[in-house]
């Protein structure tokens, strides 16, 4: 056991010199109730990079997401152990602003939820918590968070529509614009991809080869091959354990583990 | 499971046919039964209908609506019937109750489906809802015995006063407004919520942004809902409204509604006086029939704009 968690920790590639790594996930476990969905896990989060979590159904990586801003403390079963930094500050710390966290960390969740509201309403909201009340701040806000989703021509002449007539793909990129407008610092996309069709699947991973300029993102996905062809890094989890992770190309052709080459080759999972 | 058939004796294939045709003559006698049963409903409602306005409604015609419903004189063995005192009564008693009702109502909801652990909501739920079983004479009691001396001392007044029934009928509407509108909040889909929280929203800020907006219409409903009962209710107001036949001026007067001068005045009265207290019923049967239309269309409302969302 031990030796398998040294292993784990080595195959975690330490930041390259002078740049830190954006979040630091450090022995972290997370629980429902009685039963242990994360054991343990190491974790570093680079800027700039597009990281895939790949892994079978509950493997955890969902768990692992909603613990990086802290979702998981609305279910009343929640509970965990070890240490989430963000910029070398623990978020678990108990005088963290949770709000502002969320706002650091953004996220979009695997079915798309667009509030009962327009579709400035729906981007507009998340500033206005943060206060801010400019009107001509919140139009270029708009604007240029449907820009970087790849949404604002479709939509940029009905603003005013709800935001949940909006076709799948298009509701999926209204979340990922409400969520840009809030100018975060990491990504969390939690299968963004699931119910939507090719094309604008496509749209989405262009859309985060250009995010991934500005933003750490974090990629859950059950699709290996979307992992393969839209992330810097991989990393394999099983039963809620990290198994391996490292350059998406190497873990894709080189696999440290037999588990992991199993599972992207589709033995099981 | 053949062989099985095979064993049973004769006796019995031969009984299963028989049986077969009882059991069809029960169901068509079960379902004349029930259609009885139904239709004394809807006949009980068309009587009394019937009853109130053919008694009601001659008086009426009589005095012409305008005298009947905007004369403050109410002196029935001199022949004037005017029962402006009453409506405006009842809907000051039935206003104030609803802002009452609605305040703790809905502050009582939005504990029970954000805040509460589900242990607690396991006690406060059935609790609140238990009030709904207490008889309106104990409310009316209470509010003699503790909420009249409290006013008359404290805010001045004879105490018996619209304030006093507002507040006995604000605490008899907690239970339905509350029981509905958490049923409301509780329908608000968890994306909303969630959606919200992860925009950086607090609890609050997700409650009163998103959560309350999308459960509006369910709450109006849950409010008129609370209004009828407290448009109709009776024991509990004679015994703290004090009754009198002024127009009110201030919530710490005497007023009497609608429903306390039926009960009141119906065990003396006579001949136009009698008619004249059947169209007060006339007048509270229409007051109750428009909110009830409002709910129901409000609550309509609420369920194609679901379909919409979908």
């Amino acid at each position: 056991m031990t030796q398998v968690m040294e292993q784990i920790v080595q195959s975690v590639p330490q930041p390259a010199g002078p740049v830190p790594a954006k979040m630091v996930v450090e022995d972290f476990s997370a629980s429902f109730g009685e039963m242990q969905v994360l054991k343990r896990v190491n974790l570093q989060i680079m800027p700039c990079e597009r990281l895939a979590i790949i892994g079978p159904a509950s493997s955890g990586k969902t768990t692992l997401m909603r613990s990086l801003n802290r979702l998981n403390d609305m279910e009343p079963q929640f509970s965990r152990e070890g240490r989430i930094q963000l910029d070398g500050h623990d978020i678990y710390h108990p005088q963290t602003d949770v709000p502002a966290l969320r706002r650091r960390v953004g996220m979009v969740y695997a079915v798309p939820t667009p509030l009962p509201w327009s579709i400035y309403e729906n981007i507009t909201y998340g500033p206005r918590l943060a206060g801010v009340t400019s009107r001509q701040r919140l139009d270029a806000l708009v604007e240029s968070s449907l820009r970087a989703s790849f949404l604002w021509d479709e939509v940029k002449d009905r603003l005013d529509m709800p935001g949940t007539d909006l076709s799948g793909g298009q509701q999926q990129r209204l979340c990922l614009s409400r969520v840009l407008a809030l100018e975060p610092e990491v990504l969390l996309l939690d299968e963004p991809c699931s119910g939507l069709d090719p094309i604008s699947t496509a749209r989405i991973e262009e859309a985060m080869v250009e995010l991934k300029r500005k933003y750490s993102i974090v990629l859950v996905t059950n699709n290996t091959k979307q992992a393969a062809r839209a992330s810097d890094r991989t990393a394999f989890f099983l039963m809620g354990e990290l198994i391996e992770c490292g350059p998406t190309v190497e873990l894709f052709t080189n696999p440290k583990h037999q588990r992991t080459s199993d599972y992207i080759t589709g033995h099981f999972g | 499971m053949s062989t099985m058939r095979a064993q049973i004796p004769v006796q019995s294939a031969a009984r299963r046919p028989l049986l077969a045709r009882r059991r069809l003559d029960s169901e068509r006698v079960i379902s004349w039964v029930l259609f009885l049963m139904a239709l004394s409903a809807l006949s009980g409602l068309a009587v009394i209908t019937a009853f109130i306005f053919k008694e009601g409604i001659p008086i009426i015609a009589k005095v012409g609506l305008r005298r009947f419903i905007f004369s403050s004189h109410w002196y029935p063995l001199e022949g004037e019937f005017g029962i402006l005192p009453m409506i405006v009564g009842s809907l000051m008693v039935t206003a104030g109750a609803m802002v009452i009702g609605m305040v703790f109502g809905l502050g009582c909801a939005i504990l029970l489906t954000q805040y509460c652990p589900p242990r607690m909501v396991s006690i406060i739920k059935p609790a609140i809802e238990l009030l709904a079983g207490i008889p309106s004479v104990v409310y009316g009691f209470i509010g003699v015995a503790i909420l009249v001396p409290f006013i008359r001392d404290y805010l001045g007044g004879p105490g018996l006063s619209v304030l006093a029934s507002s507040i006995v009928l604000g605490v008899m509407m907690l239970p339905t407004i509350t029981s509905i509108s958490v049923d409301a909040l509780r329908a608000v889909p968890k994306s909303y919520i969630e959606g919200s929280i992860a925009l950086g929203a607090t609890e609050w800020q997700t409650t009163h942004m998103v959560v309350l907006k999308a459960a509006r219409s369910g709450i109006v409903a849950a409010v008129i809902l609370g209004m009828g009962r407290a448009v109709g209710e009776t024991m509990a107001v004679i015994m703290v409204a004090g009754n009198t036949l002024e127009l009110p001026h201030s919530i710490l007067d005497p007023v009497r509604t609608l429903t306390s001068n039926i009960a009141l005045e119906m065990g003396y009265a006579a001949g136009d006086h009698r008619k004249a207290l059947f169209a007060t019923g006339v007048v509270l049967f229409v007051i109750i029939m428009v909110l009830n239309t409002i709910a129901l269309r409000v609550s309509r409302r609420r369920s194609k704009v679901k379909v919409l969302a979908k």
